[in-house]
């Protein structure tokens, strides 16, 4: 058969076009305003529409200053990143041990439908005494707010992880015990390293969950005058007042590492989102 | 060699099943008992029993967010399914930089639900007043946010913005599973447009539409980011969803006691929701 180059479904792109404008207009606005000064506000369609007249950062630096921008960024990177690593080392060795003895073994079966069905629990219930837990044992700071993801995200990961360790099989944990190794160095050998594509999937996941979660660290850190992004967001609204360029200066702030994030790696994170949805 | 085994799972599974049940079993009960009893959040407390139950049916503020969280998570539920299918035939279908496009149609779901309200609260209030103006149409000259009947409407459009960028990549991958003979098949019988779709394509995407109704509903009904960006609840307690309102009453309200109980209630709810969508929809899959 000779390939022909299919000729491109015209009507289609051009309702595809139009569609894009629901998502860039919102972030076109983001940045305009974000550049411009209070004077430049109009309320015409025109008005709004318009470029800055001048492209300078001096709201970028004053909201930087007002959100306390450089420590809410550290803290949600800290906590983003220690949830994520627990998260892969903690979540895939569970859904090993559960993935690989809940056929023959009730008691881990029973431990794995147990927390799985977590998946079911709103944080809604959990969130009050969870505030009151965390205080009472000084864990009201980000370290309990990670303790906390790590808890969370369990559930999901568990069933991700056991799920993908069916395709891996048993025959190779055999090789490794024949030659005299153990359990724990086996899984950190062998499988760990196997289950890749699942750690960046989990990655994927929990970085984009973490990274976005204002409930959590709201009611955990509340009292803790830390923040972290989405929270300083939330915490300087109403010193804004009506300045609204300072504010959109420190909204498009909060995107950008996210935007970053997502240009770099966004065939692993389209990737990881459909894995994680699917199975 | 066997025991080592056995004895090394254990060892695995104990530590981190302790952990599951301090952070999330342990809590879980703990709401469920503070649910029996007036306690303020501080201070000391008496056990009640079932009265919180009984006062949640008759409270007209938890009945309303019953309502405006249901009314939302249909609604949107409905509107993301029906956009996210169409974009995602039109991303599936002959297209040039359809990398390009999937990936831009993707962007909203990465950003923070709460700058994204934020946003949206300032295009709400000033943008599309002022659109309603140079056109002339009244409804859109105040702000929607601030009308009790309308505000539901912005709510709506932020929970639908976000999440059509997720449903649309799943039925994206849901349709690439549906093999090229199958559509060689029905142009042979003559289907085309509607009926290739009702009859060929969709019943082969089913598995992918449960895992959106299920995905969709579980969210809104957790809706809380965006109510706190654009209305925290208002006007006239006509947003207040009801993760809000435990939030909002059961945190600085002093209904601890009160609105453990709407949570016990809303948990359950909720699994009675999700259990009776997969059986539904696995029922549709075996059927097929």
């Amino acid at each position: 058969m000779i390939k022909v180059k299919e000729k491109a479904n015209w009507p289609v792109m051009i309702f595809l076009i139009l569609g894009l404008s629901a998502i860039a207009f919102p972030l076109y606005m983001t940045i305009t305003i974000a550049f411009k000064q209070p004077s430049e506000m109009t309320n015409s369609i025109s008005g709004i529409l318009s470029l800055p007249k001048a492209w300078s950062f001096e709201n970028f630096r004053e909201a930087m200053k007002v959100t306390d921008f450089w420590n809410s960024l550290r803290n949600s990177l800290l906590i983003t990143v220690i949830s994520v690593v627990l998260s892969i080392l903690i979540h895939s060795l569970m859904g090993y041990t559960l993935g690989r003895n809940r056929a023959k073994n009730k008691f881990y079966n029973f431990v794995y439908l147990f927390i799985v069905s977590g998946m079911f629990v709103p944080f809604a219930i959990l969130m009050m005494p969870l505030a009151k837990q965390t205080a009472e044992i000084g864990l009201a700071n980000w370290f309990g707010v990670v303790i906390l993801y790590v808890v969370f995200y369990m559930p999901m990961n568990i069933l991700l992880y056991s799920g993908y360790l069916v395709n891996i099989p048993m025959a190779l944990e055999e090789a490794a015990r024949v030659d005299g190794a153990s359990t724990w160095t086996t899984y950190w050998k062998i499988i760990f390293p196997i289950m890749k594509p699942m750690h960046a999937t989990v990655a994927v996941l929990t970085a984009l969950s973490v990274w976005n979660d204002v409930m959590t660290p709201l009611v955990i850190m509340a009292g803790s005058d830390q923040n972290t992004l989405p929270l300083a967001q939330l915490n300087f609204q109403s010193q804004f007042g009506t300045n609204y360029n300072l504010a959109f200066a420190s909204y498009l702030l909060s995107l950008i590492p996210i935007l970053v994030f997502y240009v770099i790696c966004q065939k692993q994170i389209l990737n990881g989102v459909v894995n994680g949805a699917v199975k | 060699m066997k025991n080592e085994r056995k004895r090394t799972f254990l060892l695995i599974t104990i530590p981190i099943l302790a952990l599951f049940i301090c952070f999330n079993t342990i809590p879980l009960i703990r709401g469920v008992i503070y649910s029996f009893t007036n306690f303020k959040g501080f201070g000391n407390y008496d056990w009640v029993g079932l009265r919180n139950y009984l006062d949640l049916f008759t409270d007209i503020r938890v009945g309303k967010s019953y309502w405006f969280t249901f009314k939302l998570a249909v609604v949107t539920t409905i509107v993301v399914n029906v956009i996210s299918l169409l974009l995602a035939l039109a991303l599936n279908s002959k297209i040039r930089a359809k990398s390009f496009f999937r990936g831009a149609y993707f962007l909203p779901n990465i950003l923070g639900a709460l700058v994204v309200g934020y946003i949206f609260n300032y295009f709400f209030t000033y943008i599309l007043p002022a659109l309603g103006e140079m056109i002339g149409m009244d409804a859109l000259k105040s702000s929607i946010l601030s009308n009790p009947n309308t505000a539901w409407i912005g709510i709506m459009i932020v929970c639908a913005w976000q999440a059509i960028a997720m449903n649309t990549i799943i039925y994206i991958s849901g349709l690439q599973t549906v093999p090229e003979d199958v559509y060689e098949a029905g142009n042979i019988d003559g289907a085309t447009g509607w009926k290739k779709f009702r009859h060929l394509t969709f019943p082969l995407i089913i598995p992918f539409f449960s895992i959106n109704m299920v995905l969709c509903m579980k969210n809104f009904l957790m809706a809380f980011d965006q109510i706190m960006a654009l209305t925290k609840g208002g006007p006239a307690q006509s947003t207040e969803s009801i993760s809000y309102l435990i939030y909002n009453n059961g945190m600085s309200g002093g209904q601890f006691g009160f609105q453990s109980a709407n949570a016990v209630v809303f948990f359950i709810v909720i699994v009675i929701i999700s259990v009776t969508q997969m059986k539904i929809t696995s029922s549709k899959e075996e059927q097929l």
